[in-house]
């Protein structure tokens, strides 16, 4: 499969991808670069319509037709970018898998649960219905999915989010995938369940030598979850590295408004959760400069003439900033306090 | 490698336990059970004419008309002197051929031509979509007329005219949803796992729509049986002497005030098959739902 033990899994090339709106085309994923061995995760962070997910869909070739994507994804070596529809059906689901926001709708209602997991199986070995099902069982056993043997024959309806996420993360396993995209799994379920499907997910990946991309609007998931971050906001990537490094040095306004905007235990009653002002700029029209220039404390009339180039703060943490003096330089300051 | 024997086994024994679930459920259900006896009625009639009718249909005996009652007559005699027993046995035959077979064409192509415009978007949707815009502009019996005069009246006429108007209604029905089930999540996951557009119609968009074109499929049913008594009475459907039970309904028009009961039959008869169709499918649809499907 792979050429050697270094070589990339996956890697991403200047990705772009311009969806066609109602109110015109909007550059939702603007020179999106990284790359993934085996084995390494990767955290993508930012709000609401930053790209994100968009990215994540990309990777699974599962934008709409209108979708404009250029620049490259390589999946050990071989380029996705342009690929087929059907060729795409056979990648997905057997090397590259996901695992979306929603339990609760990403089941159908009309199906056994059994069924659904034992699906991509079918699709992509060769495996007879009874090895399929009982691989189904052994795969839903392994999620933690109690008397799993039971309950193989049950309907989505008849469990509970939590339960049903493993249902989803069984399916999205099936296959032994090389990547797997987890869509900010945890979004939909509370907190005690969070902390568990984290777990199991982390220790999946471990366990079968995957990579993972961990989508979330959660630092403190990604805090705890993966290797390497990045930021995105407007639809470019304006923090990226270590885990440990950008959260302990981080570099952009913006990262440092996220992690200001979090709530923290052992506040004073009656602190107010620092905001960033203003709102996310509309994808279809992205200010020239800087995504963030209209929003960000220290901005520059330069900031607002071309987008900043990343520059590298230390050893693969990049920042997107022209102010990094500085931005790194406060930070320390607001850390401290 | 080959499966252990216990998994076979297992998922052999799945599918008929399922199945004994879903009759024990069935038998439970007031609507399926009343829909379910009504129709079976209906469709026993059919069968009956088949083997047996008390009375010829086709025999006329002027002298024996309007007959009220009797032992022999057990609903009386219509103008021509026929046995009503008889014509409602065999009009049930017609009946039920045109609502099947109408129904039929009309869910084969409907449903089909629908799905592609979920599954296709863009261009082929599109002409789809403006095509059944088109044939719905025309009246049923308008298309009827056109066909017959092409054709000829008669029953097959009829039925095929009357499958055609009710291409259009299934195609946006099932259009509609279909388009919403496409923008599910479990539609993305199941893109997500490999799937290609064909295998996620078949296997996620139709049981999903399938509920909403079964309850659309028995009113279906009773328009088609109420279109081909308007046919009829236009002279372009069934043909005498053949007995349907709208040209029954349409002979009794003009004796309404002699033999009020003339119209009473058939139109009774009408209100069976097509209460018991609604009824049936409203349970076929509760059924079918494993969201309500539950095990006491």
């Amino acid at each position: 499969m792979s050429v050697s033990a270094n070589a990339p899994l996956i890697e991403v090339r200047d990705l772009g991808v311009r969806l066609n709106t109602s109110r015109g085309p909007a550059q939702a994923v603007r020179g999106v670069s990284f790359s993934l061995r085996r084995g390494e995760t990767l955290g993508l962070v930012g709000e609401s319509g930053c790209g994100k997910s968009v990215t994540a869909l990309a990777l699974m070739g599962l934008l709409p037709d209108s979708a404009v994507i250029s620049g490259s994804i390589r999946l050990d070596g071989s380029e996705l970018v342009g690929l087929s529809d059907p060729d795409y059906c056979k990648l997905r689901g057997n090397r590259i898998s996901m695992i979306f926001q929603e339990p609760m709708t990403a089941l159908n209602p009309m199906h056994t649960i059994g069924r659904q997991v034992a699906e991509p199986l079918r699709r992509h070995t060769n495996c007879s219905a009874g090895e399929a099902r009982k691989e189904a069982i052994a795969l839903l056993d392994r999620v933690g999915l109690p008397d799993a043997a039971k309950r193989v024959d049950a309907y989505p309806h008849q469990f509970s989010g939590g339960q049903r996420q493993r249902v989803t993360i069984a399916m999205a396993l099936a296959c032994q995938p090389d990547v797997l995209i987890a869509d900010e799994p945890t979004t939909a379920l509370d907190v005690t369940i969070q902390g568990q499907i984290l777990d199991l997910i982390a220790d999946l990946v471990a366990e079968r030598g995957m990579s993972m991309i961990l989508i979330s609007h959660d630092l403190g998931v990604i805090a705890e979850n993966v290797q390497r971050m990045m930021v995105m906001y407007g639809g470019t990537v304006v923090e990226s590295g270590a885990t440990d490094a950008v959260f302990k040095r981080m570099g952009h306004p913006y990262t440092q408004g996220l992690f200001r905007a979090r709530p923290r235990l052992g506040a004073r009653k009656g602190t107010r959760l620092k905001t960033i002002a203003g709102t996310v700029p509309e994808l279809a029209d992205l200010p020239s400069g800087c995504t963030f220039a209209g929003r960000c404390a220290i901005v520059e009339d330069r900031c607002r003439v071309a987008l900043p180039a990343v520059v590298d703060v230390s050893a693969g943490h990049g920042v997107r900033c022209v102010r990094t003096d500085v931005s790194m330089a406060e930070a320390v300051g607001v850390l401290g306090a | 490698m080959s499966p252990p024997l216990s998994a076979l086994a297992e998922a052999g024994t799945a599918r008929p336990q399922a199945a004994s679930g879903f009759w024990r459920r069935a038998l439970r259900h007031r609507s399926f059970v009343a829909g379910g006896t009504l129709s079976l009625m209906v469709l026993c009639a059919a069968l009956l004419s088949l083997v047996w009718t008390p009375w010829s249909a086709y025999e006329i005996d002027v002298a024996a008309k309007l007959r009220p009652p009797s032992a022999a007559h057990w609903l009386g005699t219509d103008v021509l002197g026929r046995d009503i027993v008889s014509l409602l046995l065999v009009g049930a035959r017609s009946t039920i051929m045109v609502g099947v077979i109408a129904v039929g064409i009309g869910l084969t192509f409907g449903v089909c031509l629908g799905l592609i415009a979920a599954a296709r978007k863009g261009w082929t949707e599109e002409l789809i979509m403006r095509m059944s815009d088109f044939t719905f502009a025309f009246p049923a019996v308008l298309s009827a007329i056109m066909l017959a005069a092409v054709a000829g009246p008669g029953m097959v006429t009829s039925i095929i005219a009357i499958g055609i108007f009710q291409i259009p209604t299934l195609v946006r029905l099932t259009r509609g949803s279909a388009n919403a089930i496409w923008a599910r999540e479990f539609v993305l996951a199941a893109r997500a796992s490999g799937k290609g557009g064909f295998r996620i119609t078949i296997e996620h968009v139709l049981p999903n729509v399938l509920p909403i074109l079964i309850v659309q499929g028995t009113i279906q049913f009773a328009l088609a049986i109420l279109a081909e008594a308007a046919l009829s009475y236009l002279g372009l459907g069934t043909q005498p002497p053949q007995p349907s039970w709208g040209r029954m309904l349409n002979d009794a028009q003009t004796l309404l005030f002699q033999s009020p009961m003339l119209a009473v039959y058939p139109g009774a008869a009408i209100a069976v098959a097509v209460l018991g169709l609604n009824l049936l499918g409203d349970g076929l649809r509760d059924l079918l739902d494993p969201r309500l499907a539950r095990e006491r």
